[in-house]
């Protein structure tokens, strides 16, 4: 019943998107009051979309192995966090997610957008009503995720041991979060393309939703990042996989996207650009989902490749982006540029800022998606790996974090006032780590020793803005550009010190034998067999000092039955400069083990950054929606995030 | 802005769609095939792993008539699988060498001496010089070798059931 009762809301909420695209196109056409009707229908859409998605998790968790999807992914034995979490471990249950998502935003966005002028935001609702009728069609005719199995069969298959981690109850939602919630600033862009309103006011009914939805991408990836770092076992914290890069191209749009909006909201100008960042970030949100859940992309994300779904999502994709495209061409002429600027602004520094992330996107894109057009027309296989990546992209994301610091002082419309001063500090502390990097550590590769000296410059740089004034009478979104710059640099030295410092060991070793690994002596007692609820392991006693303490590490190799599976669960300890990472390999069969292990200094604060960069978001949000209750004073000019 | 330059997403798009239709009408082949594949064994003489049986070299591999090269191990999971299928070729009058890697000469005789042994000849490759130098990166793996030395075939993991017909028609290829 469940099962059917899930479906049921998933055909209404299909019918009911129908009906809102139809509303949108009425109300174009025959220039018909719509916007109350449309908003409720929205509203309920979004809800029956939730009551799918919430039956879902119902047979999920109740492990109904009658539903075909159930039996295909769960184990009546396994914990029951990962029963729901295995609601979206699989392609259909996340597809639902997917759209769920879409249309709660939707829902959302009509119920919360009273400042959106009554035309556009009947545009964009019909826009997103369109989006959604797409999906709702993929999951209806070709990935309906509540098929029934009859007869049921006594067990279920159980869920990839790599996706039974904590990681996985909140990764791919938060992700999902950030991708689905850019479908708002899609939508937005094209309504006000549809409607010619392409104003400042549709910049700052805009900017929520891009800041929201680039919070959850910030986080999604800040955590996935965490968790290949310490499921997989390889010592890495990204890797270029495809999947990875999937989401990194919405993030980088999204950002791109964000700094740009602020340039609409407060003058005006950069309107053609930023609506087509403002496609361009659910495009590749979509161009993500697509390159995930069809599996044309070799990549540690294995998804089943089917021709057939990829086909359909490939024609979605084709359809929407397409058309908003084709708008977009066709539109761009009428729109009337803003205020001019000066060479040295605000603005102008935003310009450099929104090149910077467009060329470094176009770096990922094209890194991507090269080995895929190189088979296509010599035939050769290829990929592109790590080196390309960071040798390209990694100048330029240290060029764009050298000028962080110096955007944010810049005045809009025309900076007068000299800022080489202010820089002072940041400067000098910029030369002496440089200088003492040389001195102590001559052989280090010249990306992390810049990427060193530039933490410490955008580090001093990015508390400027709060400098000079009351710190605690600036607005909200200055502290989050401040807290997210900062949080860039914090980033940046971990990621600078991880490459520069990294001590890596592999050896056998016997019970008893000890090895090094940076200032660490790390002695193997034992290797234990040990159990767990649905797997067994061989586990490692190691004992690990650099002088003073003694700390116990257990790294396990796993087995699981259901599926059978093998997984490396490193056994990581964070002390304060950094993270000793070890991993139980197989036995050698004369009574040693594998055994590796790294010593990765300061590796903690990437995550710390990224953490940090979310959190700054979270606080410029705060300061946004805090400020629109308070009217009539423009602290926009002044705000920035 | 130029009227070329707002079409400049739409063509990039467009592009995107091909390259992605044509991979979803090509699905990619993950197989990737061996660089040795058509080039003579490197030369190697390795001795006998046991005291009963020759040992081998690449000279012994151009004999005129296909034969199969084994890698395994004693201390190799999927070597005990595999050593019944290959029995099963050898009833079927393939020729087959084993290399045993990193092995102990009695831990080779006791692991043939219960699951039985296929092999023509046995070569003991202590440090894997061999394994790297067919590029092989572990066990087992088997290689197809025609009658003039030539490697025809580079087989990863272990020969199942499933893959008999497979290494027969390679053989028969390789005649």
């Amino acid at each position: 019943m469940i099962a059917e009762a899930g479906l049921a809301a998933l055909w209404l909420a299909a019918g009911l998107a129908a009906l809102q695209f139809v509303l949108m196109i009425a109300a174009l056409r025959a220039k018909q009051d719509v916007g109350r009707a449309i908003r409720s229908v929205a509203v309920v859409q979004g809800a029956l979309a939730l009551v799918a998605f919430a039956m879902l998790l119902w047979v999920f968790a109740r492990t109904d192995l009658s539903v075909a999807l159930v039996a295909a992914n769960s184990h009546s034995a396994k914990p029951f966090v990962y029963k729901i979490a295995g609601a979206w471990g699989n392609h259909e249950g996340s597809m639902l997610l997917w759209v769920t998502v879409l249309s709660v935003a939707g829902a959302f966005f009509a119920w919360l957008s009273r400042r959106t002028s009554g035309r556009t935001l009947v545009a964009a609702l019909g826009a997103q009503a369109a989006l959604a009728l797409g999906f709702y069609a993929f999951l209806l005719t070709a990935s309906n995720p509540f098929a029934r199995l009859s007869p049921a069969p006594a067990e279920g298959r159980g869920l990839n041991p790599l996706l039974q981690d904590p990681g996985l109850a909140f990764h791919p939602p938060t992700l999902y979060l950030g991708y689905v919630g850019l479908s708002v600033a899609f939508s937005l862009a094209v309504g006000a393309m549809l409607t010619g309103e392409v104003d400042s006011k549709l910049a700052r009914a805009m900017r929520p939703w891009v800041l929201a939805a680039w919070i959850f991408l910030t986080l999604g990836i800040t955590a996935g990042s965490y968790w290949a770092y310490y499921e997989l076992g390889w010592g890495g914290w990204w890797f270029w996989d495809p999947v990875e890069n999937a989401s990194l191209m919405p993030w980088l749009a999204a950002t791109a996207l964000l700094h740009s909006i602020n340039v609409l909201a407060a003058r005006g100008a950069l309107k053609a650009w930023t609506m087509m960042l403002a496609v361009i970030a659910f495009s590749m949100s979509m161009v993500g989902t697509f390159l995930v859940r069809s599996g044309v992309l070799t990549s540690v994300h294995a998804f089943a490749i089917d021709p057939a779904r990829g086909t359909f999502l490939l024609a979605l994709l084709a359809i929407y982006v397409g058309a908003a495209f084709t708008l977009f061409a066709l539109r761009a002429a009428s729109f009337r540029e803003g205020a001019p600027f000066e060479l040295v602004s605000r603005e102008a520094g935003l310009v450099v800022n929104n090149l910077l992330l467009s060329v470094i996107l176009g770096v990922v894109f094209v890194g991507t998606l090269y080995p895929l057009f190189a088979e296509a027309l010599t035939g050769e296989k290829l990929s592109v790996g790590a080196p390309y990546f960071n040798s390209v992209a990694g100048p330029l994301a240290l060029l764009l974090a050298t000028l962080i610091g110096i955007g944010p002082l810049l005045a809009w419309r025309r900076s007068k006032r000299p800022i080489g001063k202010r820089l002072t500090v940041p400067a000098l502390l910029a030369a002496s780590v440089l200088v003492t990097t040389i001195i102590l550590a001559p052989r280090m590769g010249p990306l992390p020793r810049l990427g060193l000296t530039v933490a410490a410059w955008l580090a001093a740089a990015s508390i400027l803005p709060l400098t000079g004034r009351n710190p605690l009478r600036a607005p909200l979104a200055t502290w989050g550009m401040v807290l997210a710059h900062f949080g860039i640099a914090v980033a940046l030295a971990g990621m600078a010190a991880n490459a520069a410092f990294t001590s890596e060991k592999l050896a056998v070793a016997r019970p008893g034998e000890t090895l090094a690994v940076g200032p660490w002596l790390v002695q193997l007692q034992g290797v234990n067999p040990t159990a767990g609820p649905n797997w067994t392991a061989t586990e490692a006693d190691l004992r690990a000092t650099r002088g003073e303490g003694l700390l116990t590490l257990k790294p396990q190799n796993r087995y699981f039955t259901d599926p059978p599976t093998e997984t490396n669960e490193a056994a990581i300890a964070t002390v304060w400069n950094g993270q000793l990472y070890t991993v139980v390999g197989r036995p050698d069969g004369n009574g040693g083990w594998q055994i590796r292990l790294w010593w990765k200094p300061f590796v903690t604060l990437i995550w710390l950054g990224g953490g940090l960069i979310g959190l700054g978001g979270v606080i410029a949000l705060l300061g946004h929606v805090w400020l629109r209750r308070r009217s009539g004073r423009t602290w926009g000019r002044r705000g920035y995030a | 802005m130029s009227r070329a330059l707002r079409f400049v997403p739409l063509a990039v798009l467009l592009l995107l769609i091909a390259g992605l239709i044509w991979r979803l009408a090509n699905p990619g082949d993950s197989v990737i095939r061996s660089k040795l594949e058509g080039r003579p064994v490197p030369a190697f003489a390795l001795p006998a792993a046991l005291p009963t049986k020759a040992g081998l070299t690449s000279a012994d591999l151009a004999t005129g008539r296909p034969r199969l090269v084994n890698f395994f191990a004693s201390w190799c999971g999927p070597c005990i699988t595999e050593v019944k299928v290959l029995q099963e070729l050898k009833r079927r009058g393939v020729a087959i060498d084993g290399i045993a890697v990193r092995d102990r000469s009695e831990d080779v005789t006791d692991f043939l001496a219960r699951r039985g042994d296929p092999y023509a000849r046995i070569g003991s490759d202590l440090q894997s010089r061999v394994q790297i130098a067919l590029g092989s990166s572990g066990v087992p793996e088997s290689f197809v070798v025609d009658g003039k030395g030539m490697i025809r075939y580079q087989h990863v993991g272990p020969i199942k059931d499933s893959d008999v017909p497979l290494i027969l028609a390679k053989l028969e290829q390789a005649r």
